[in-house]
């Protein structure tokens, strides 16, 4: 393990760790570590060297990202009756709402820069 | 196992976090390789190819799910900290983010508002029973944070966790295919949509994409998480 690995993981623990205790501390609905990314992104603009620092270690968790939801998705065991029940609503709201929500997020964005006058750099190309 | 000192080893092996950890990582890595094989064919994405996998070893061994998240739970425990990472990709797209906050903004808000009631309305409409409509209201969520959403709105956390993963599946199957069929070809935009629709999972088809959409999806996932945790419960108490 490199020094610049140890000392980015550790890092960000650290700030997921006060993300956790602030959220907690003020009662926010929203989870430690968005707080504490959120922190982090402050500081970033406070130590120009940080960025070049955490390069190692958030490269290696963000590259394989999609590992990380393995667990959560072997979950699909404790409800595979109520999902024997219920898949064609459920299927049906997973696919085409998630359909619709990629095309209306993406057209209102467009929408909006066009409004603003900079579409010629997020429009069609 | 007829052999008696090979029983002894599954009772220790299946005791021990040991176990679970490892095939988690052997599965996604199998999955991963027969992705890079097929050249990157969206249709075996690594995620749903591992869980399956994952899930024939269970059934077959019939250990209960809480024994192998024993061990799974050292990668879940990694969410938090790669959550925190997010900042890194997004402090380098700052200048880009900046000049375009207002449509992030409107397409954030408005997002998060399409895909929590799309979904419940959809689902609503197909005849779902109030359990499920909850468990679905946060599915474009990332996971750690829809699973609290969840929870407040009196769903059920670990079914959530499921429909939140496959949202990000869908979206990281469909996402690039759809914007391309509505020529949509700047990435910020098309990071933007992906991180609200498809949370993480939507994040690292991203990133194969471009470092580009993948930051504005790493944003719009931290930011969506944020928006979220306030609109949903709001949104969901005035559709009842």
């Amino acid at each position: 393990m490199s020094t610049d690995f140890l000392f980015g993981i550790t890092v960000l623990l650290v700030y997921q760790l006060i993300g956790e205790i602030i959220t907690r501390l003020l009662q926010l609905p929203v989870p430690g570590p968005v707080i504490g990314m959120l922190l982090l992104f402050a500081s970033l603009f406070l130590h120009h060297n940080l960025e070049q620092r955490l390069d190692a270690a958030s490269a290696s968790l963000l590259t394989h990202l999609s590992l990380l939801f393995v667990p959560a998705g072997v979950g699909v065991m404790a409800h595979f009756g109520r999902l024997e029940e219920q898949w064609l609503p459920i299927l049906v709201a997973l696919v085409l709402g998630t359909l619709l929500t990629l095309a209306a997020t993406a057209l209102i964005m467009l929408g909006v820069s066009r409004l603003l006058g900079h579409g010629g750099k997020t429009g069609h190309e | 196992m007829n052999n008696p000192q090979l029983a002894q080893i599954w009772v220790y092996l299946a005791a021990s976090p040991l176990f679970g950890l490892t095939i988690t990582l052997a599965a996604y890595q199998l999955a991963h390789h027969v992705y890079v094989r097929s050249g990157r064919n969206q249709l075996l994405n690594p995620v749903v190819t591992a869980v399956v996998l994952l899930i024939i070893l269970l059934q077959l061994t019939g250990m209960p799910y809480q024994d192998y998240f024993a061990g799974a739970q050292f990668v879940h425990f990694l969410l938090g900290p790669a959550t925190v990472a997010l900042a890194i990709p997004l402090y380098r797209q700052f200048a880009k983010l900046r000049q375009l906050w207002l449509p992030v903004l409107t397409a954030l808000v408005l997002g998060v508002s399409i895909g929590g009631l799309s979904a419940v309305l959809i689902a609503d409409m197909l005849g779902a029973d109030t359990r499920t409509l909850l468990s679905l209201a946060p599915k474009s969520v990332t996971a750690p944070v829809a699973m609290g959403i969840a929870e407040r709105l009196g769903g059920l956390p670990s079914l959530t966790a499921v429909l939140v993963v496959s949202t990000g599946v869908i979206g990281a199957v469909f996402g690039t295919r759809l914007f391309d069929w509505m020529g949509i070809r700047d990435d910020s935009v098309r990071g933007i949509a992906m991180g609200v629709a498809a949370h993480g999972i939507g994040t690292a088809r991203a990133f194969q994409v471009s470092s580009e959409m993948g930051a504005f999806s790493g944003l719009a996932m931290a930011l969506s998480a944020f928006l979220a945790s306030v609109i949903l419960p709001w949104l969901v108490r005035w559709v009842q």
